[in-house]
């Protein structure tokens, strides 16, 4: 390597340098008082946002002795893995199997899920592409139910539900979440954002159906939106606890049995923390790998009035 | 385009142009018709029929009697425990409302002073208690009533406590606890909101601001910050509101159903009571429109308020 090429990368390496400190350079109008109170103020709170988590995993190592010591410890000492080996042996021996919650979790996010990407976006290219009359009217009312929460129409959905015949029945939990209304809100707020009108005008002078539109550029164009809502309907189904909707023992889901055997007075036991841990690890490594689009998807969801 | 359509719009009435336009653009419709068709069923019926049904005495067996108002009277003049929960609800909706919408700001704006790196992970733990489902029960293991609650445990060790204090059966501290339970639940879409918006906020406009004497970050934040995040202020503030309505399963999960002595008894479990253990359906419907009528009132009057914040 001659003297010039050295050279030449270490003006690249030092102009990357200076870029980079320029832009995590905040100086202007931070007092060092002020930004040292803040990372100790975010430490503390962040340390009692997570303790519980911490707490259900340190827990979830505990053998015997140490679950039952006192006073109580937070930490764990010597970790065992015994606690997840009898979950599993318990979910084997429970009457209804712990296997059956399990798929009926992952079979309800899954499909509820899907089900509501492809409706919502379907539904928000036409809002925010589409200049049909009408669709302003449409949004508004998108956006005043995200004024009101499910707690309202749950009671007469349930006779709506019944007239369909689909008490108890997969299609109670899976087919509402479909019109998530949040979704469609934030992929119509994305898509008018990041999805340039001109492209869809030569695509439709080139002779492209809407739905191959929507498809081969739409679609492509609003990936962190999707992400996003992948996100959002999934964590909320995951979550889901006892529908009011299901009342068979082998419809129900991980997280209503989790929830039984955290509340039968077993809460300390090794045991039910993890299952606590399973149940969160889930959608917190979701979010963990999506992050960077959700931010991205948020970033144009505001309200413009 | 946009030339021709204007000549064509004189040409003919407004409804003819209309027409037009619909069958222009119908494929719109076809793309938007599963979405709305779901959403009519699921949530637009239901909230009519409810407003319907609350006039009846509508209960699943018997064909409903046409009552009018008399389930609302029944409700606010014979219904001590509904007074109760109305109470209950506004309090812990006008502390966790406004207390998420303040602490969501407030740590967006702090984590966004940091690092790349440290901001992504301290937007996960800030975020995370909102997404990992029932964790929040472990609250109630740190707040036992019994020797072995860790805050009974370690108050009796350090002597700040003399004995155990039933933490989650006393009424004098079921509600603060169910509070800081709900906020420390509370940090979800809106604070994602915020970590976006500050993130928008164009870095050029703070150079501008310093020049033109903004002299600190709070006058920055006020000057320069929340007017451009406006309408992300305005999403989180819609957000929060309806998610302070919304914190019913977590009260029922951490002090049981009914609370002693109904101290913790909102709106919401006055609906669950009479909608799913009685199926008094008329009456719960009842609730449900006074409780929607709450909801959209609070968000009217909120997003109203911040409109006029900065012009």
């Amino acid at each position: 390597m001659s003297f010039q090429e050295i050279k030449a990368k270490y003006v690249r390496y030092r102009n990357k340098r200076l870029q980079n400190k320029q832009q995590f350079q905040r100086s202007i109008n931070r007092s060092k008082g002020g930004d040292i109170g803040i990372f100790v103020m975010l430490g503390i709170v962040a340390v009692i946002m997570v303790a519980p988590m911490v707490y259900a995993i340190c827990q979830s190592l505990k053998p015997l002795d140490e679950l039952f010591v006192f006073p109580p410890r937070f930490f764990v000492v010597n970790p065992t893995g015994k606690n997840y080996r009898d979950l599993f042996n318990l979910m084997n021996e429970s009457w209804v199997p712990f296997s059956r919650y399990i798929f009926n979790t992952v079979f309800i996010s899954f499909f509820g899920t899907f089900g509501n990407v492809i409706f919502a976006s379907y539904a928000a290219y036409a809002l925010a592409k589409i200049k049909f009359p009408g669709r302003q009217f449409l949004f508004s009312v998108v956006v005043y139910s995200l004024m009101f929460n499910s707690t309202v129409t749950g009671i007469t959905n349930f006779i709506t539900m019944s007239w369909l015949g689909w008490v108890d029945t997969y299609f109670a939990v899976i087919v509402p979440s479909f019109c998530y209304t949040f979704g469609l809100y934030l992929m119509k707020q994305f898509m008018e954002t990041s999805v340039n009108d001109s492209v869809l005008e030569s695509a439709r002078l080139d002779g492209a159906g809407e739905n191959l539109i929507f498809w081969k550029i739409a679609m492509p164009m609003v990936k962190p939106a999707w992400i996003t809502l992948i996100i959002f309907v999934f964590k909320d189904l995951w979550n889901m606890g006892a529908s009011l909707y299901i009342y068979s023992e082998q419809l129900k889901t991980f997280n209503y049995a989790i929830g039984q055997l955290v509340t039968a007075g077993i809460a300390r036991s090794g045991v039910s923390a993890a299952a606590t841990v399973v149940m969160m690890i889930v959608p917190i490594t979701v979010f963990v790998i999506t992050q960077s689009n959700v931010i991205t998807t948020m970033s144009a969801s505001g309200m413009k009035d | 385009m946009a030339k021709e359509q204007a000549v064509i719009r004189n040409d003919m009435s407004r409804f003819k142009w209309t027409l037009n336009e619909m069958k222009k653009h119908k494929t719109g419709y076809f793309m938007a018709l599963p979405f709305f068709i779901l959403f009519f069923i699921f949530t637009v019926a239901p909230v009519l029929l409810s407003f319907v049904l609350s006039f009846t005495t509508f209960n699943l067996l018997e064909w409903p009697d046409f009552v009018f108002m008399d389930n609302y009277i029944r409700l606010l003049l014979d219904d001590d425990i509904f007074m109760t929960a109305i109470i209950n609800t506004f309090k812990f909706s006008m502390i966790t409302g406004p207390g998420s919408y303040l602490l969501s700001m407030l740590f967006a704006w702090f984590i966004n002073e940091l690092r790349p790196k440290i901001r992504s992970i301290m937007t996960l733990f800030f975020y995370a208690p909102s997404i990992s489902g029932q964790v929040y029960l472990i609250w109630t293991i740190f707040f036992s009533s019994d020797q072995y609650g860790y805050v009974n445990a370690w108050g009796m060790k350090l002597g700040l406590l003399s004995e155990p204090v039933l933490w989650f059966q006393d009424e004098k501290y079921i509600f603060p606890l169910i509070v800081a339970v709900a906020l420390w639940t509370s940090l979800g879409t809106s604070f994602l909101t915020f970590i976006a918006g500050f993130q928008v906020v164009d870095k050029s406009l703070y150079e501008a601001g310093a020049v033109d004497g903004v002299k600190n970050r709070w006058q920055e934040l006020w000057y320069i910050t929340l007017p451009t995040m406006r309408p992300q202020m305005m999403l989180g503030a819609i957000l929060a509101i309806t998610g302070s309505f919304g914190f019913g399963a977590v009260i029922t999960a951490l002090v049981g159903f009914p609370s002693p002595n109904y101290c913790a008894h909102t709106i919401m479990h006055h609906l669950e009571d009479y909608g799913n253990s009685r199926f008094e359906m008329g009456y719960a419907s009842a609730i449900a429109t006074i409780l929607f009528f709450m909801m959209i009132g609070a968000n009217m009057l909120v997003t109203k308020m911040l409109r006029k914040v900065g012009t």
